[in-house]
């Protein structure tokens, strides 16, 4: 018997297995038509209207067969293999939490893991574009529920009693008599001997108990007793630490090793090898490391970026700009901003544990893509890809950088080349200098208004090339036929994708060109909102005065919809915009959506030259963002307390990209080796007054969340020093002319590591 | 290879290692004590903080030989016993905050409060802005509102 497929019905699985397993298809959701026919009413309709960078990733998934699991076992916890990479961001708190609501057990009976490289899983094993939560709510939720439906019929046989008469409560289910039976005792009588498709009815929204409250991240207890494992942390027998010695400029590359042979022989040192980055050191410390690769000396052949600098690439990006329109006959303000490198390093350096054999390899490491890493990675060492092994490790922080596999790469072939397993970590000045960074870019902008219309907004995004080669960029020219964006690349069409303008500014047109691949790059919490957003939130300031309009008014009679202006008039009452402030202070407003969510951030700066100037050792000071007010709709908000931690760290990103943090580069190298050269955001850089408010739900399903805090933060930040100075800052951050450090040697390329540590015991 | 014996966490250790070896080496690839993070090797980020004697120390910059047999080192898997409980009441302020976020600062950050807090109470006052001001932990997941929330509910129970 075949039942119809309602509202909130799906199809799962029951498969095969002595204890109860339940499954569901990652790529299930509502169609894609569906939504974009609602979008489709908005106007000044643009292609993120149709479909946005989320759906596409999603629909990505429908071909391929890929289930996901759930498992109850024996002692009542209930496992499930995330097929998506912690990296901070909490899915693993907020995976754990629709299991729990679904399966009506307490959240500490849920045991999130990160799954193994499931190549079947084809694209829908890439954490990006914030897409996790919006991609697996409907699947988990499928196969929680199943395992429910199969527990409790289970249980009326266990004890006796129609269903109807049953209740699931805490991992445990009563019947009406007040029998009761914990979900553990029932695990393997609920389970099947065959595979099976069943349909089941998801809890509906109004009954939820635990998506939508606010709950602390599972793993919290390990990370502050300094139990929770990162990859370096892994007990891997044998697999030493070992550290490469990297060439003075962006990608040089090794001619020859003068010294191999008394490097050999130092302490501690087991190996050192040529590899294809570098000089690989394997030793028995990192500290032996660290000298071994400090002591080497190498003849470097030239890199990618060979005499580039910050210079020459703002010509070079000056080449590519696309044209705007013929210059209207209606007033315009137009406006061109420059957004220096910004290096997306996280704390934890890149790195990876590698176990390479003659006839498999075993991979541990952070990583956001690992399908590709493990085709890449057994490409290299020349194994069929089912014989390479790639664990996922939870992360220390990605902001994009773990969607590339460097380290694993090195890592598997230092281990081939030695035939011994390897701990591989790079120095923090290796992660500044040759680790991947958020490309260079300048954003023209164009509005032309008459009156208090607004008759049309132009955008010429001009970037050096991001490298997407990790597998978002296979989705995006994978689908990219089935869009009516016509034929152009895949960067221009994630541009596309990705921006939106929210605004009723008349005939739009927004487009991306790209230039130059000679750099390590990569997204940094996003590829192109924060800085487009930038652009054209100054931009709409200086409209606004040209009208002679308040901000934020000007800002909310034009933004499309309703849920839009909720989160702006939310942060102008609770930030009291337009209150008085003194001269050399200054609020500034900003709005941002994206990923089917929307966010207004509301800041104060302080440019007094008492605060710019304050003295912190070793630090840039400059101008304080004193509060921040941070409004954000992501539709269903499924872990609001966590939601308020991405955007409390989308301020601090944002923060240091208007104000602080910049790479600088000369000769083709970038002048920064340490977390006192590039200035990201301090205690000192910190607000004194945050408040984030998530909005009532106002949808069914999940928007992004990730990422999204950055842009509109950095936008406020930028708008508001505009205020405060009386001048529109056009180049980011807004300190890069001013070099605040004395950059370090780069032969040889890590600096030694200090001894007068005790001298600065407090 | 010299030995050298000092205390960690509470217990007695004897490690074979040559003198220059900077003790975060020590702790992690000889004694596997992985709490304390690397994040620059130089003093700066301060995710290796833990404690000397009960003082913040950035152990990434101290050579094994300057610690002598009476030292004693405590690391963020030793903070608990401190107070002789489950958790320490800073360690307690960060999950009721619920602070972490990837993770990989925090035990150097909460090494950092507690040392900072004691700093201050000696001095007979509390923590103030330029206080929490002062701390120079990277956070490069940007929790340091938290962080700074957290600490002062920590204080308070300290
Ligand atoms: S690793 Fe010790 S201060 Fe950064
Ligand atoms: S929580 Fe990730 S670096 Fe601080």
């Amino acid at each position: 018997m075949r039942e119809p497929i309602g509202r909130r019905r799906f199809l799962g699985y029951v498969l095969a297995a002595p204890t109860l397993v339940t499954a569901a298809e990652i790529g299930l959701r509502p169609s894609v038509a569906a939504a974009s026919s609602a979008d489709a009413q908005l106007p000044s309709p643009n292609i993120t209207n149709i479909v946005d960078l989320n759906d596409l990733m999603t629909l990505a998934a429908t071909p391929t067969s890929g289930l996901i699991a759930v498992e109850v076992g024996q002692d009542g916890m209930v496992s499930f293999a995330l097929p998506r990479a912690e990296v901070g961001q909490g899915i693993t708190t907020s995976t754990a939490m629709l299991i729990a609501e679904e399966l009506s057990v307490p959240l500490e009976r849920v045991r999130i893991t990160l799954a193994d490289a499931r190549p079947e899983l084809v694209f829908n094993q890439l954490t990006g574009g914030s897409n996790t939560t919006f991609a697996t709510y409907t699947p988990i939720r499928v196969a929680a529920a199943i395992a429910r439906r199969r527990l409790l019929d289970a249980a009326a046989i266990a004890l006796g009693s129609a269903v109807t008469d049953l209740s699931l409560r805490a991992g445990t289910i009563v019947s009406r008599s007040g029998r009761s039976i914990d979900i553990g005792a029932l695990a393997d009588k609920a389970a099947s001997t065959q595979t099976q498709q069943v349909s089941v009815e998801l809890a509906p929204r109004e009954s939820f108990t635990v998506i939508g409250k606010p709950h602390s991240r599972i793993d919290a207890l390990d990370a502050v007793t300094g139990r929770k494992k990162f990859a370096m942390d892994l007990d891997v027998p044998d697999a030493k630490p070992t550290m490469v010695c990297r060439p003075p400029t962006i990608n040089g590359k090794v001619g020859s090793v003068a010294n191999l042979t008394e490097v050999r022989a130092m302490a501690g040192v087991t190996h050192v090898v040529v590899i294809s980055t570098g000089v690989a050191v394997r030793a028995e410390t990192f500290g032996q490391c660290i000298d071994a690769v400090r002591a080497l000396r190498v003849t470097w052949k030239p890199g990618t970026a060979a005499g580039k600098s910050d210079e020459t690439v703002r010509q070079e990006l000056e080449r590519a700009e696309l044209p705007l329109g013929l210059p209207p006959l209606t007033p315009t303000v137009e406006g061109k901003f420059t957004f220096y490198f910004r290096g997306n390093s996280a704390l934890e350096t890149n790195c990876a544990v590698a176990d390479v054999r003659a006839d498999r390899a075993e991979i541990w490491s952070g990583l956001k893509s690992p399908i590709v890493a493990q085709q890449t990675i057994a490409a290299k060492l020349g194994l069929p890809a089912s014989r390479v092994a790639v664990h996922v490790v939870q992360g220390g922080g990605s902001f994009g950088r773990k969607l590339f596999f460097d380290a694993a790469l090195e890592a598997a072939e230092v281990s081939q080349k030695i035939g011994k397993p390897v701990k591989l970590m790079w120095h923090r000045a290796d992660d500044a200098r040759q680790g991947r960074a958020h490309p260079m870019v300048t954003s023209r902008v164009r509005v032309s208004y008459l009156g208090g219309t607004v008759l049309g907004y132009e955008q010429r995004h001009t970037s050096v090339a991001t490298d997407l080669g990790h597998g978002i960029g296979e989705i995006i020219t994978g689908l990219a036929a089935q869009l009516p964006v016509g034929d152009i690349g895949f960067s221009e069409i994630f541009f596309k994708l990705s921006q939106t303008t929210p605004y009723d500014f008349g005939a739009t047109s927004l487009l991306l060109s790209e230039t130059d691949k000679g750099f390590n790059t990569g997204s940094m919490r996003n590829v192109y909102s924060p800085d487009a957003t930038c652009a054209r939130e100054l931009i709409v300031d200086q409209v606004a005065a040209r009208m002679r309009r308040d901000p934020y008014q000007f800002r909310r009679d034009f933004l499309h919809d309703d849920r839009s202006r909720a989160v702006l008039d939310k942060v102008a009452e609770v930030g009291q915009w337009g209150r008085q402030m003194p001269a050399g202070t200054a609020q500034g407003i900003a709005f941002h959506a994206e990923y089917k969510s929307v966010s207004a951030v509301l800041v104060e700066i302080d440019c007094r030259p008492a605060t710019v100037n304050r003295p912190i050792r070793e630090g840039v000071t400059g101008p304080r963002v004193t509060r921040a007010v941070f409004a954000v709709d992501v539709g269903l908000a499924v872990n609001p307390r966590g939601l308020e931690a991405q955007m409390m760290g989308g301020v601090s990103d944002g923060i240091a990209l208007a104000l602080t943090s910049s790479l600088h580069l000369r000769d083709g190298y970038f002048l920064e080796a340490s977390w006192d050269n590039y200035f990201y955001t301090r205690q000192w850089n910190t607000p004194l007054e945050l408040q984030i408010i998530v909005m009532p739900s106002t949808s069914e399903r999940p928007g992004g969340a990730g990422e999204l805090g950055v842009a509109p933060s950095m936008a406020a930040v930028a708008c508001a020093y505009g205020r405060a100075t009386g001048t529109m800052p056009t180049s980011f951050p807004i300190n890069h002319g001013t070099l605040s450090f004395e950059p370090k040697p780069t032969v040889p390329p890590v600096p030694p590591s200090p001894t007068d540590g005790l001298n600065y015991a407090s | 290879m010299p030995e050298r014996t000092f205390r960690v966490n509470g217990r007695q250790v004897t490690v074979d290692v040559p003198d220059d070896v900077r003790l975060l080496w020590v702790l992690r690839d000889v004694l596997g004590i992985t709490g304390p993070k690397y994040g620059c090797g130089i003093n700066v980020c301060k995710a290796c903080t833990s404690h000397l004697n009960g003082k913040a120390v950035n152990p990434c910059a101290i050579p094994v030989r300057d610690i002598q047999p009476t030292d004693e080192v405590t690391t963020i898997e030793g903070l608990p016993a401190t107070v002789g409980k489950e958790l320490h009441p800073m360690q307690q302020a960060w999950l009721d905050h619920d602070v972490v976020q990837c993770g990989y600062c925090q035990p150097g950050q909460i090494m950092a409060a507690v040392a900072l807090v004691r700093r201050v109470a000696a001095q007979g006052r509390g923590i103030t802005d330029d206080d929490l001001d002062g701390l120079r932990n990277m956070c490069r997941c940007g929790t340091y509102f938290r962080i700074r929330e957290a600490i002062r509910a920590g204080a308070a129970n300290m």
